[in-house]
């Protein structure tokens, strides 16, 4: 099952890699969300130094969104959602396969996001490893909870307004923790980080199992 | 053997639906009388301690209407269950009503109380808050239209993590704010009147009935509504058979 | 009695609200009845159990 899910993932890493949207388009586009912002809070550079941790989550979540809807897509197109089940692969398989696929990407685009923060907003990181244990978990749970409800959504019309109402209270979770968890990696608020990574990685745990409980469900039956 | 012919009326009311409505416009007739003229005002809170007859009740209501829901959805997934399936989705559908009346009356209380609208530090406020998107959400997946097997099964799972991540939300939320301003458990800590307390029971049957009324009706006219389109699609078959019977049985 | 407009307004709403949903219910159930024929009204009298 494994080896499935490691060729769904690379698969799905192998279409982006040649259509290129996520370099061209989404991560240009979390840029932009950071300029923005910039030009909303600059004038009070103590402000945007406090808002960097929400700012930076914040936009991951858009992020999220379109890299789910993506990955959905993915599939729905020319019938290859039901090509997957005829050709054997284990709906589980699909979704782990997906699910990293789709954090790949977003941690690829968190990379990016991190060196626009130090740059932008001066921010000074004093626990790069607190930084990045908290993508890498983060990341999981949004990848986990995107891809079960990207393919809930998926092959359904309007489908592209109803995924951020269905997934981003889900994921409040990790907004709140992962947020927390920079703002001690910042040293912008006295709390203990690591402690919240304890939360994001029950997130996550709880939202991998749901998925590959529940994908078969959705793949089959609608 | 035929059966004697049916007498249903032409709308989605009966007897039960008329007794359990009188009720409820007898209980809060009741309420009204009891909340805003024996209840005594309360010490700290004044008069708009009165809110919490109609707020509790809202409150206890959402979380029985999406506790129904999603124990039907998962009813649905293990058992295809079209009875929880509608079940799921009526109860959904007033819970929602319930939630948003909760967060309404919740901060109408809250501005006379403690001078705000809004408090983010209330651990129960935000995790309703949240509660309310996700079935709103819940709702939209079911109005998507498509094939009534697959809606129900998309639904389903979409009660089914809500339920599940409700309790990390909530949790996450409860960490977040290690303060709330919500009111400690009023009911354990016997800071309320004897009549207070009694009519917020009261509150909580009266709605409770609502309910139930409300679920009668609502299921009715989901049941309605399949009957709509499973006739539609008999007459269209119907129809096209008509069609290749008609162009000499060689379809 | 003290903070009458907010208690005017919680109950206001929430009776209001709860009435229309109640009238709006009744309202869609008679919409939908006169459409189905007699015998499949309701859950309990349809041949079919699914």
């Amino acid at each position: 099952m494994l080896r499935d899910a490691w060729l769904v993932a690379a698969k799905d890493l192998q279409i982006e890699w040649r259509s290129r949207v996520t370099f061209s388009q989404v991560v240009p586009f979390a840029g932009l969300v950071l300029v923005l912002f910039g030009f909303a809070l600059d004038a009070n550079r103590p402000v945007l130094l406090q808002a960097t941790s929400g700012l930076f989550w914040v936009t991951i979540m858009f992020v999220s969104t379109l890299a789910v809807q993506r990955s959905t897509s993915i599939e729905t197109t020319d019938g290859a959602r039901r090509a997957l089940l005829l050709a054997g692969v284990e709906p589980p398989a699909v979704f782990v396969g997906k699910s990293i696929a789709v954090a790949v990407q977003l941690f690829a685009v968190e990379i990016v996001l991190l060196a626009g923060v130090v740059v932008l907003y001066s921010a000074d990181v004093e626990a790069w490893g607190l930084v990045f244990a908290t993508c890498l978990v983060a990341t999981v749970g949004i990848a986990a909870a995107g891809t079960l409800l990207g393919a809930l959504v998926a092959g359904v019309r309007a489908r592209e307004t109803v995924l951020p109402i269905l997934l981003l209270p889900v994921l409040a979770p990790v907004l709140i923790g992962a947020t927390r968890a920079f703002d001690d990696a910042l040293g912008s608020v006295a709390v203990d980080g690591w402690s919240w990574l304890g939360l994001l990685a029950g997130f996550g745990v709880i939202n991998v199992v749901l998925g590959a409980l529940s994908y078969g469900v959705l793949l089959e039956e609608t | 053997m035929t059966n004697p012919p049916l007498d249903l009326p032409a709308h989605t009311g009966s007897r039960t639906t008329q007794v359990l409505g009188a009720a409820v416009l007898v209980g809060v007739a009741t309420m009204i009388l009891l909340g805003f003229f024996v209840a005594p005002e309360d010490d700290l809170m004044a008069d708009s301690v009165r809110m919490i007859f109609v707020h509790v009740p809202s409150a206890i209501l959402t979380y029985v209407a999406f506790s129904v829901t999603a124990v039907g959805s998962v009813m649905w997934l293990w058992k295809r269950s079209v009875w929880w399936d509608i079940v799921a989705h009526s109860s959904a559908e007033i819970g929602v009503v319930f939630c948003g009346l909760t967060l309404i009356t919740g901060s109408i209380w809250g501005r006379p109380t403690w001078n705000t609208y809004w408090e983010w530090g209330d651990v129960r406020l935000v995790t309703t808050l949240i509660l309310f998107v996700m079935m709103i959400g819940y709702l939209a997946v079911r109005s998507m239209g498509g094939d009534e097997s697959a809606v129900a099964t998309r639904a389903a799972v979409v009660g089914v993590i809500a339920a599940i991540n409700i309790p990390i939300i909530n949790r996450s939320v409860e960490w977040w704010a290690d303060r709330t301003l919500h009111q400690q458990s009023s009911i354990t800590d016997g800071k309320l009147e004897d009549w207070t307390l009694f009519t917020m029971f009261l509150g909580i049957v009266v709605w409770g009935v609502f309910y139930t009324w409300s679920m009668t009706h609502r299921f009715r006219i989901a049941w309605l509504e399949r009957e709509l389109r499973d006739g539609d699609l008999d007459e269209a078959i119907a129809a096209r058979r008509a069609e290749a019977a008609a162009s000499g049985g060689v379809s | 009695m003290t903070h009458l407009g907010y208690l005017l307004a919680g109950w206001g709403i929430t009776l209001g609200a709860l009435g229309i949903y109640a009238f709006r219910l009744a309202v869609r159930g008679r919409s939908l009845a006169v459409r189905v024929p007699v015998e499949r009204r309701r859950w309990m009298t349809s041949e079919d159990d699914s």
